[in-house]
């Protein structure tokens, strides 16, 4: 059998990149309607406000609820305590 | 068109020998290349897909939370605050919440405890999240012991466990009946954490927290539209924050890659004043070198973003776990339903594949328009 030309193998290859590249788009379009039902439908029942994605202190737990000076919110001069406070955003300004 | 097609290929072919030749070199620079799309490509998938899950989870949150401060803190609402409230035009449905914060110190664990509105489980009983199930060992049916802030100890047994396709909402929660919870907080009769509000027309809200502001001048409303928009710039944020300690990296590879495209090797100019010297014209020269260009830049951007889409979205952002957890002992296990970002996925693809292909290009063109005896003898 002939040997393949480099042009056939890398011009394969991209085509099978651009199929990956088109399959990720299926698959987003496919779950579009799958949203986190359980997670909304327990919004609803209890009213929850916040995902719990950092549980260490009240102001990352609910920070939709917390204070509105987070920074320094302990007491003055009190550093924050946890590395996600580093991440929560400040108040706008506007 | 065919003629076209296969000068093309011939040139590809062409292209794709002379990157052979410096295998080692440009391996290399495939893999660090692919690598900064995959870290790139992982960060806009994951915060979008977070961004995305919050604005659809949070979008059946009450509309209005009201809050009381005392001397800039939240405090307790008092007997009767309830009443004052509802007076207020708009106002379809209210109701005062308990819920609050406890410690664990079994497993330094931060618990919220919270009194469900409807159908609260029966007294001495809990209904637990998922991830503090994990942590302390808990199935239904068993028993647990926590140590309230006054010194005593309850003993409650767990009624079920929620669902864990709701975790990331629901984690750390501790459902309890309105009893248990006064008891076990100690918290003063008739007093609440907060108070829920519906209010049935949205375009109702404004006023209703403008005039909750004008009678309870104590009170805090917070929109439900505030909250989607803390977590909105929140992610924000967040991706701002980790891109900006990735433009380090981001800088390093266009050195590398302008160093890399930009400065011909001795052997490169002997090649293209070969090329020229039996025949090529300039525009095949260039046009060989665009595919070289074309070739890393796309198979770079291709496996970097697959592999992304495959670590966010079937692998749970592994990688990012630990950053995301912080010094938290509770962090909810997730998977995020697959999303992409047209706008998103342009820009990226603009970053990364264009200036690699332009860095290649301009040197060339350069050295392609020169006399070749001259660029021979360089």
């Amino acid at each position: 059998m002939k040997k393949p030309r480099p042009s056939t193998i890398a011009l394969t290859m991209l085509a099978v990149g651009l199929v990956g590249l088109a399959a990720s788009g299926v698959e987003a379009v496919l779950h579009a309607g799958e949203e986190d039902r359980a997670g909304a439908a327990l919004v609803q029942r209890l009213g929850l406000t916040d995902l719990a994605l950092f549980t260490e202190a009240r102001y990352t737990r609910h920070p939709a609820l917390a204070d509105d000076h987070a920074a320094f919110q302990d007491h003055p001069m009190s550093f924050d305590h946890f590395p996600s406070a580093s991440l929560v955003v400040p108040p706008r300004h506007d | 068109m065919t003629d076209w097609f296969n000068k093309q290929r011939y040139l590809i072919d062409f292209s794709l020998a002379a990157l052979a030749r410096r295998k080692v070199r440009n391996f290399g620079l495939l893999a660090v290349y692919s690598l900064l799309v995959f870290v790139l490509a992982s960060v806009m998938l994951f915060t979008q897909g977070l961004r995305q899950e919050a604005k659809t989870v949070l979008a059946s949150s009450p509309e209005v939370i009201v809050q009381r401060l005392v001397a800039g803190r939240q405090d307790l609402i008092p007997p009767g605050y309830l009443e004052r409230i509802g007076r207020i035009r708009g106002v379809q449905k209210k109701e005062a919440r308990l819920w609050g914060y406890y410690y664990d110190p079994v497993v330094k664990a931060n618990y919220t405890f919270m009194v469900p509105g409807e159908t609260p489980p029966a007294a001495g009983e809990l209904v637990i999240g998922p991830a503090l199930a994990r942590a302390r060992g808990l199935a239904p049916g068993n028993l647990i012991s926590f140590r309230s802030y006054s010194g005593k100890l309850f003993t409650f047994k767990v009624a079920a466990v929620l669902p864990q396709a709701s975790e990331l909402m629901s984690a750390d929660l501790v459902l309890l009946g309105t009893d248990d919870f006064r008891a076990f907080f100690d918290f003063p009769a008739d007093h609440y954490t907060d108070i829920a509000l519906s209010v049935a027309n949205p375009s109702e809200v404004r006023n209703v927290a403008s005039k909750l502001a004008a009678a309870l001048p104590d009170s805090r409303p917070i929109l439900r539209e505030e909250v989607q928009r803390t977590y909105a710039s929140l992610f924000d944020w967040r991706e701002g924050i980790v891109l900006t300690i990735l433009s380090g990296a981001l800088l390093a590879f266009a050195i590398l890659a302008w160093d890399k495209a930009s400065g011909l090797s001795a052997e490169e100019r002997r090649e293209i004043g070969i090329l020229k010297a039996i025949g090529w014209e300039t525009g095949d020269v260039l046009r060989m070198k665009f595919w070289e260009g074309v070739l890393i830049s796309c198979s770079a951007f291709l496996i970097g973003y697959l592999a992304a889409w495959v670590h966010v979205f079937h692998l749970d952002g592994a990688l990012f776990r630990p950053v995301l957890q912080g010094w938290a002992v509770l962090y909810p296990q997730f998977s995020l339903p697959p999303r992409v970002d047209g706008l998103q996925l342009a820009t990226l693809f603009f970053f990364t594949v264009f200036p690699y292909t332009a860095a290649v290009l301009v040197p060339i063109w350069r050295a392609a328009i020169t006399d070749p005896d001259a660029v021979m003898r360089t």
